[in-house]
């Protein structure tokens, strides 16, 4: 397998349109990733010829659509090395995915004084969730910090570990910093303690190989827009012992065995927690995904992405006052920075002008903005498809930002 | 100058820039000539939510008429308060309620500002608005 990324560029329709009459020059990959041709023609063709609610009836189309279904949710548990397919449960996204713990096995085991851990750097949908929970149940969010570096306090998170700490929940890849936290230590440690550690992989999915089973992390959540595959599909894997545990999530059509007045039953995993239709589109678009990855050479495409983030950060530092927010040791993707005291949105709304899509703001993250005492950043993010050439783009239009702004 | 006259040379002014990069740079000026607000003024309840950037604005009555001043820690949002500083300070409550805000269309403001942007840039009109309203009230109850 080799590594071409004008190949690649190829496969995605959208990098060849223009905004403001430039080339689009998307490095907001964080935030959603583009799509391969055959992801939008997967997505097509299921409707062209395949429609069919599944899990009901009998007539082909209906045999086809689940067998289709039943098969993306195979590849889905093969890309995450999971045990067994039981173990994954669609959903809307990591959103979902971590309403979906909190709500089932936090709020039936989480009791008063118990305490979960995350971390300052947590997306809001890994903070708002258990706040929920700590005040349902009276029990206590305690909140792993983070350096001046943007890496997390790992003497901090021993201290704060104990046995009253009950779930440990934190980002692998921080979608504001770039940082890589040590997953496999946390997961150690939180283990050691008898708690367990819910990942939120929604930004590493796309650049790092998972193995649930290696990790031995008892949850992990990631969404399929961030890895080539459509919006409104994600990702929940849980260890099929907990997932038995839980109480079901959302109540309907499919999770039911049988349903009467006076008693009904749930059905056994995955569909205990997938009621209602499904986003068939979805899973089969995120299927398609995956099998377009599997035709990169991963290594070869991590290695490129390292180039891509060195460079970028190399020439960005050439810009008078720029500040990296994140300089963790190891860090994937991701290029926070701030120019001088320029409003991040200031920085972003002149290089959208001349065709660079970035992303400026709190980037969900409110906490982790407050730490570090600023507004928020500007965040370039990179994928597959970038090159170099873009990277000299995007340095030049802020060099340009920062003359008309100084 | 009436609020309407005000309006049109707004538009003028701005509409001489075909290239949203010279816009751009338009606004970065009127933003480092805003008339600065007291900071004492700077104060939770003055800022106006729906902005992404910090916008505190203050509004003082004097001799009937409504004076603004305005800060923000983003430099075109202090543009873009200073355009309608420009245009609606100075005024009557009972003028700036009737005023037509058009011209946020017309000057390409509110299509090519991006959208959670040019959301700030209606809340803002609606506080000065508020404060209008607020104003002629209180003055009718005196």
């Amino acid at each position: 397998m080799t590594f071409d990324v004008h190949k690649i560029r190829n496969d995605f329709p959208i990098l060849g349109r223009n905004v403001y009459g430039r080339p689009l020059v998307y490095l907001d990959n964080a935030a959603t990733t583009q799509k391969p041709e055959v992801v939008i023609k997967r997505i097509a063709s299921y409707y062209e010829n395949e429609n069919c609610n599944i899990h009901r009836g009998v007539h082909k189309l209906g045999q086809m659509a689940t067998l289709a279904y039943e098969n993306a949710r195979k590849t889905v548990q093969q890309f995450l090395r999971a045990k067994s397919s039981t173990e994954i449960i669609f959903t809307r996204g990591t959103t979902e995915s971590i309403n979906l713990v909190a709500a089932t096995y936090a709020r039936k085991n989480i009791r008063k004084g118990d305490e979960i851990v995350i971390s300052a750097m947590e997306h809001h949908a890994n903070i708002v969730p258990w706040q929920f929970i700590c005040e349902e149940n009276q029990a206590r969010l305690r909140v792993i910090p983070v350096t001046d570096k943007g890496e997390l306090d790992m003497a901090g998170f021993r201290s704060i570990l104990s046995e009253k700490t009950k779930i440990v929940s934190v980002n692998w890849i921080s979608n504001a910093l770039g940082t890589v936290n040590p997953v496999e230590e946390i997961i150690q440690l939180a283990h050691h303690y008898g708690a367990v550690v819910l990942l939120d992989a929604a930004q590493a999915v796309a650049h790092m190989p998972v193995d649930v089973i290696r990790l031995d992390c008892d949850f992990m959540a990631f969404s399929g827009h961030k890895i080539f595959a459509p919006m409104g599909i994600g990702v929940l894997y849980g260890k099929e012992k907990l997932l038995e545990n839980m109480p079901p999530y959302m109540g309907g059509g499919e999770m039911i065995k049988k349903v009467t007045f006076e008693k009904t039953t749930f059905n056994e995993l995955p569909f205990k927690f997938e009621a209602g239709t499904p986003n068939v589109e979805g899973v089969l678009g995120l299927e398609a995904a995956l099998q377009y990855l599997a035709g990169i050479d991963a290594d070869k495409a991590a290695d490129y992405e390292d180039q891509l983030l060195a460079y970028a950060t190399e020439k960005m530092l050439e810009t008078n006052r720029l500040r990296v927010i994140g300089q963790a040791k190891r860090k994937k993707s991701i290029l926070s920075f701030l120019i001088g005291d320029h409003h991040p949105f200031d920085v972003g709304a002149i290089i959208d002008h001349l065709g660079v899509a970035v992303r400026t703001g709190h980037h969900c993250t409110q906490p982790l903005m407050d730490r570090f005492g600023i507004p928020g950043t500007v965040r370039a993010s990179f994928s597959i498809y970038n090159t170099f050439e873009e990277i000299d783009i995007l340095a030049e239009s802020c060099k340009k930002a920062a003359q008309m702004l100084d | 100058m009436t609020i309407k006259d005000k309006t049109n040379k707004v538009t003028e002014d701005f509409n001489q820039f075909d290239d949203w990069m010279d816009k751009y740079n338009f606004l970065i000026d009127l933003g480092k000539n805003l008339p600065v607000i007291d900071s004492k003024y700077k104060t939770k309840n003055n800022l106006i939510s729906g902005c992404q950037s910090q916008v505190w604005l203050h509004a003082a009555y004097l001799d009937g008429k409504i004076v603004f001043t305005a800060d923000s820690d983003a430099v075109i949002t202090k543009g873009i308060v200073n355009l309608l500083i420009q245009v609606f300070s100075g005024h009557t409550p009972d003028e700036i309620l009737e005023a037509d805000t058009d011209f946020i269309n017309t000057t390409g403001l509110k299509e090519h500002l991006s959208p959670t942007r040019s959301n700030g840039l209606v809340s803002m009109i609606k506080q000065m608005k508020l404060y209008a309203l607020a104003f002629k009230t209180k003055t009718q109850q005196e």
